[in-house]
């Protein structure tokens, strides 16, 4: 405990660090799965060839994919790119099936009703199908999450400084407190990001919460539900 | 093409400075021995619990908050203790592969079909029976689904062991690393890489042969019915 108030300061920033690695591959991820999703989930080829090549990519070590980056990209070593770029590649590996699933998990009648509404294509993906498949891609974001903000920490091996940097100066010079501590606060980022996104889907999927609650939406029926 | 200069240089590969082979064949031990020991610990305990259903819940748990746990840390905490011996990175690698085995042994046995396991008991199979001769069968897809997902834990993890002192294929990365060899580095990483997924197509193919016809899932998740009725012909083909 005297270790971690010594070095309040340093928790901090390696901390921030952390989160700023983890956090925007984790969006960059998202943000690319959907696109690549939804096409994957118009041609069944795609879609094999996708799910096949992002499993593969899936196997691929994380120190090995870190090391790897530049020569596929043409970055410098000491690039934050490739930390990034990495980390995205994780994302999307898991992300990409998580929103073909979701999406093919959407009613057919209510996409045909949508259809027949008169929604093109691009509106009824935005409005009738993505929401829809909210539940399924926020359970494959919170794995996403939890596992980039575990691999984070392997970057520190070569050189970027997070709260793996904990791990690797314990180890140098020999003081467990550095790597309880790390271990914690990786597990406390983890937490912390996983209860954001949970609530963010929440925010996102209000008609979740009325059918458990049938009671409440039956009680207030021309409401709509207003998130806390 | 220079990157991988130092991959593609025979003394490298055979010869009295072979390290290569050396490095592949004490990565392969590493990883072998701790799935080894996982699974002998994991499949059995696995077994009891989703035969006898007690403390599921706690191997699900288990399993989902291990997930953030980072390898780096476990693997620098169980080395302080231990000093650069095998015995510490072992013991990170077998408590990060034992979860993903229990998970699949787990709720391959639970998820057995209850129809099946009534029908075992009805014809008065003894509960040892039930055990070994239909539900651990029934469950071989999962089990061997959990194996695979420990292995690809494993071998990556192997890798970062070579930063607390173990050598396998971590050891051309972070000594490529210390001396500025870039190419060895990438040579470290390409071999790596190549041993994850060639060991994850190795498993999926082991899948396909040791798991009964009559539970092989095609691609669209369905059961196949007519792989069943093929079987006679199939078997002719079939290398022993």
């Amino acid at each position: 405990m005297t270790w971690v108030l010594a070095n309040l300061d340093r928790l901090l920033s390696l901390t921030l660090e952390h989160l700023y690695f983890s956090v925007i591959p984790v969006v960059l991820g998202l943000v690319l799965a959907i696109p690549i999703g939804w096409a994957a989930g118009l041609r069944p080829a795609v879609r094999a060839v996708l799910v096949n090549v992002s499993g593969l990519l899936y196997t691929v070590p994380s120190i090995a994919l870190f090391v790897l980056m530049p020569v596929v990209l043409g970055t410098q070593i000491r690039s934050q790119v490739n930390v990034f770029a990495a980390l995205t590649i994780y994302t999307l590996a898991l992300l990409v099936r998580t929103v073909v699933d979701g999406l093919s998990a959407v009613p057919s009648g209510v996409v045909d009703a949508a259809t027949a509404m008169g929604y093109g294509r691009v509106r009824r993906f935005l409005e009738v199908e993505l929401p829809l498949a909210v539940p399924v891609i926020v359970a494959g974001l919170r794995v996403a999450a939890a596992s980039t903000v575990s691999l984070v920490t392997v970057a520190a091996l070569v050189g970027f400084a997070n709260l793996g940097s904990l791990f690797t100066d314990g180890f140098q010079r020999d003081i467990p407190q550095s790597v309880v501590a790390g271990i914690v606060l990786v597990l406390l980022v983890a937490l912390v990001l996983d209860r954001i996104i949970v609530y963010v889907g929440r925010l996102l999927t209000p008609w979740t919460r009325v059918t458990s609650r049938p009671a409440r939406a039956v009680a207030r029926p021309a409401s709509p539900e207003v998130a806390p | 093409m220079n990157y991988l200069s130092w991959l593609f240089d025979p003394a490298h590969w055979v010869g009295p400075d072979a390290v290569i082979p050396a490095r592949i064949l004490e990565h392969l031990w590493y990883s072998g021995l701790a799935v080894l020991i996982s699974v002998l610990i994991a499949v059995p305990l696995g077994a009891w619990i989703g035969h006898t259903g007690r403390g599921g819940t706690l191997v699900v748990g288990l399993g989902n908050g291990l997930r953030a746990l980072p390898t780096l840390g476990l693997l620098v905490l169980l080395t302080l203790p231990f000093g650069t011996t095998l015995t510490g990175p072992l013991i990170a690698l077998i408590v990060l592969a034992v979860p993903a085995v229990l998970a699949g042994t787990y709720s391959g046995i639970h998820n057995v079909d209850h129809a099946v396991v009534d029908a075992a008991r009805g014809m008065g199979m003894r509960e040892s029976a039930v055990l070994l001769r239909v539900e651990l069968p029934n469950a071989l897809p999962l089990i061997l689904g959990g194996i695979r997902s420990a292995v690809l834990q494993v071998v990556a993890t192997a890798t970062i062991a070579a930063y607390v002192g173990l050598n396998g294929l971590g050891r051309l990365i972070f000594d490529g690393l210390a001396q500025r060899d870039f190419p060895q580095m990438i040579a470290g990483a390409v071999l790596v890489a190549v041993l994850a997924v060639v060991a994850d197509l190795a498993l999926a193919g082991l899948q396909r042969l040791v798991v009964s016809p009559g539970l092989q899932v095609n691609p669209s998740g369905v059961r196949s019915r007519a792989r069943l009725h093929r079987r006679p012909d199939a078997a002719a083909v079939e290398p022993a």
